[in-house]
């Protein structure tokens, strides 16, 4: 049977990732670098029974991707920076009420309007800690499309199974850059679907009483079992409290769910890592440089290995610690200040080991860029 | 015309918080505050069922039972 | 139904203040759905922040109690993806109109099937009294203690000119005038705009010398005047009362369906 193969931005691959999940329901607002996800999505998703809106708004969209996932669809929505942090008041209110949604950040540099058609990865951080009081969040990564897709799957399914906003924080380069693409079969991958209640017609349902295993079933909107949605602290029944061991309790469950999950939800390549004794920790399109640096000096007998993070958020603490134990030298590669760069001296043993190789000018970073760090950290000069 | 007859004006003195406003719009004068600050129908044989203060009350507080009367002629 | 039946009554007394017009306008609602026989199932309320938004809490529906202002974003991916839900979203002045005044025009203009309920009192209440945008030149405020310079919105011009397709203003003295007009916008197909004023005493009342509930309540009674009657014909200043526009137009949900439908068709063929 003929694959069905296709070339396209990163964009559309995110598209047809979010379609391969479930995708029903879309609102969102122009803004570059990703608008070809909404543009794509006007089209598609009405051909399916779907709906697309665009809204007024940044914020807007937001609301409306929480609203229609209540009524039991599957949503998101996609940005890129100053509208990502117009979504950041609902994209807390999604973390308090545990509602299933799914925001793509296709990053540009910042602050600001910044660098609207250039690369960046400045939103990692903001992506963990953008909306106001604590929570856990969920944020995953990709450098090829191939992998946008699969995590696009991947976003939804976690929505689902964990009850979050799941963010996808894809970089300019990812987003327009075209390359190929194999939509796998129906089936192929695996697809979470909404839990929904099993409690029946006039008993009493508790929308926010978690099973034994920590999930939380859901009823839709319209459907048998009324409830209260609130984004102040509540009770099982999803009514407003102020009652302390009421907050204590349901705070430390927003966090535990996912930060308890962390190994579950970790996903990650390795690229040359058995033995490599200088490691390139990077993500998103500056892995891709990472990548080809490695290979590239592999075959001239030089040990540099990468482990390519896709999931950011929780960050996976333990993995990078065991990974790169070993190591001479640590370089973060990527195209911010050092966001991750913190993460990994925080999980190192010699966090004075540890190195950035960063480039925040808009362009992507190069195979040779990093090369001339790295030469500096072996002591051969620059 | 049918003219309504009342059965009983039910007032739920835990709801009600007693700003008066059915005291003050009644067109009758049937409800009184009470010592506690509580609605109370002091004269109910007044009331023609207007239904005026179940609407108003802000606290949700009253109801107004009546039993359709018989047709006048 | 009883009246009753529509309450989560374990939450009653509400937290609303004595006298307080928002306990009215829900009375007035509930009568209105009553009398409507709506199933509870199908009724969707989402609300924002604030005093009013509250209200939410206090309805045995499916209730979504959102962030300030955006209440009527998230009614609109409410009702886009399931539209034969009655959608009701009641607002407060700052609510609707400062801080969610772009939602509120903009679900004017696609002319969505929602209930929108301005509950207007001239004031931030839950905050403590600072002005609004309705509060209008000339008002004490917390944060107008030398009296407001603001110009107010008019709620009926402003939903007019954005496209709503039901638009009403009554008050918290006028309540079967109240439930009718809420009736009429439940019933209405596009998006319906109620403003009812309604009395803070708390807040609104006792900063500009108003008097009580009872004194605010006759001040709606002798400020206002019913659209075409005389008495607003010879008192021209007085706030008018009514049915200001209704109107057909294309609704948002059905016109969407409508894509859907050539969407699908143009996929196949």
């Amino acid at each position: 049977m003929p694959k069905n193969i296709r070339f396209v931005q990163g964009n559309e691959a995110c598209v047809e990732g979010a379609l391969y999940a479930g995708l029903d329901f879309y609102a969102g607002y122009p803004i570059t670098p990703s608008t070809e996800i909404a543009e794509q999505l006007s089209q598609r998703l009405p051909e399916i029974g779907g709906k697309f809106i665009q809204m007024e708004d940044e914020i807007a969209s937001m609301c409306a991707i929480i609203g229609a996932s209540l009524t039991g669809k599957k949503v998101m929505t996609a940005t890129s920076g100053p509208g990502f942090s117009l979504k950041q008041e609902a994209i807390g209110y999604a973390c308090m009420t545990e509602i299933p949604c799914v925001i793509a950040n296709v990053q540009r540099g910042g602050p600001s309007t910044g660098n609207p058609t250039h690369v960046s990865q400045g939103d990692i951080n903001q992506a963990r800690w953008g909306t106001h009081g604590d929570h856990a969040i969920i944020a995953l990564t990709a450098s090829n499309h191939q992998d946008v897709f699969k995590m696009t799957v991947d976003a939804f399914n976690m929505a689902e199974t964990y009850r979050t906003p799941v963010i996808l924080l894809f970089d300019e380069a990812v987003g327009h850059m075209r390359e190929k693409l194999i939509i796998p079969e129906k089936g192929e991958l695996e697809i979470v679907d909404r839990l929904r209640t099993a409690v029946a017609k006039d008993v009493d349902y508790h929308p926010y009483l978690p099973r034994e295993d920590g999930r939380l079933p859901m009823s839709d909107f319209g459907a048998e079992h009324r409830y209260n949605v609130t984004g102040l602290f509540h009770d099982m029944w999803g009514f407003p409290s102020n009652n302390p061991k009421i907050v204590n309790e349901l705070l430390r469950h927003l966090v535990d769910k996912i930060e308890n999950n962390v190994q579950a939800i970790t996903r990650y390549k390795e690229h040359c890592l058995e033995d490599a004794e200088y490691i390139l920790v990077s993500y998103g399109s500056s892995a891709r440089s990472a990548i080809h640096l490695a290979q590239n000096r592999r075959n001239k007998g030089e040990k540099i290995g990468v482990l390519e993070l896709q999931s950011l958020w929780p960050f996976p603490t333990e993995l990078v610690k065991e990974k790169c134990s070993d190591a001479k030298a640590v370089l973060v590669v990527e195209m911010n200040m050092g966001q991750v760069l913190t993460q990994v001296k925080a999980a190192v043993k010699s966090p004075d080991r540890v190195f950035l190789a960063n480039r925040i000018d808009g362009q992507l970073i190069t195979p040779s860029n990093i090369k001339q760090l790295l030469r500096v950290i072996q002591g051969r000069g620059v | 015309m049918a003219r309504e007859k009342l059965k009983a004006i039910v007032i739920n003195p835990d709801w009600c918080k007693g700003c008066g406003i059915c005291v003050a719009l009644c067109p009758k004068k049937v409800l009184e505050l009470d010592g506690s600050d509580k609605a109370v129908a002091v004269r109910p044989d007044d009331c023609i069922c207007c239904r005026m203060c179940e609407l108003r009350c802000p606290d949700l507080a009253i109801e107004v039972l009546t039993e359709e009367g018989e047709k006048n002629a | 139904m009883a009246v009753q039946d529509y309450l989560r009554q374990r939450f009653f007394p509400h937290m609303w203040c004595p006298g307080c017009g928002h306990g009215t306008i829900l009375n007035a609602l509930i009568h209105s759905i009553e009398e409507l026989k709506l199933n509870k199932n199908e009724i969707v309320m989402v609300s924002g922040i604030g005093c009013s938004a509250r209200i939410s809490g206090y309805v045995d529906f499916h209730s979504l109690h959102t962030l300030h202002g955006r209440a009527l974003a998230f009614a609109t991916g409410v009702k886009l993806s399931r539209p034969h839900l009655n959608v009701l979203v009641p607002m407060g002045d700052g609510d609707a109109l400062a801080i969610g005044g772009n939602h509120f025009i903009h679900a004017a203009r696609r002319n969505i099937d929602i209930t929108a309920i301005v509950m207007n009192n001239r004031i931030y209440g839950m905050t403590g009294g600072q002005f609004s945008p309705l509060s209008g030149p000339g008002v004490k405020a917390t944060t107008a203690p030398y009296k407001t310079i603001d110009s107010s919105f008019d709620v009926v011009e402003l939903a007019k000119a954005a496209g709503a397709t039901f638009v009403a203003r009554t008050t918290a003295f006028h309540v079967k005038e109240c439930t009718e007009m809420l009736t009429k916008a439940i019933l209405h197909k596009g998006f319906s705009v109620v403003e009812i004023m309604s009395q803070c005493p708390t807040h609104f009342g006792r900063k500009n010398k108003e008097g009580d509930a009872v004194n605010m309540l006759g001040l709606y009674k002798d400020n206002t005047a019913k659209l075409g009657s005389k008495a607003l014909e010879e008192k021209p200043h007085l706030i008018p009362r009514g049915i200001f526009v209704e109107k057909e137009r294309p609704e948002y949900c059905e016109e969407y369906d409508k894509i859907i439908a050539y969407a699908m068709k143009e996929k196949i063929s």
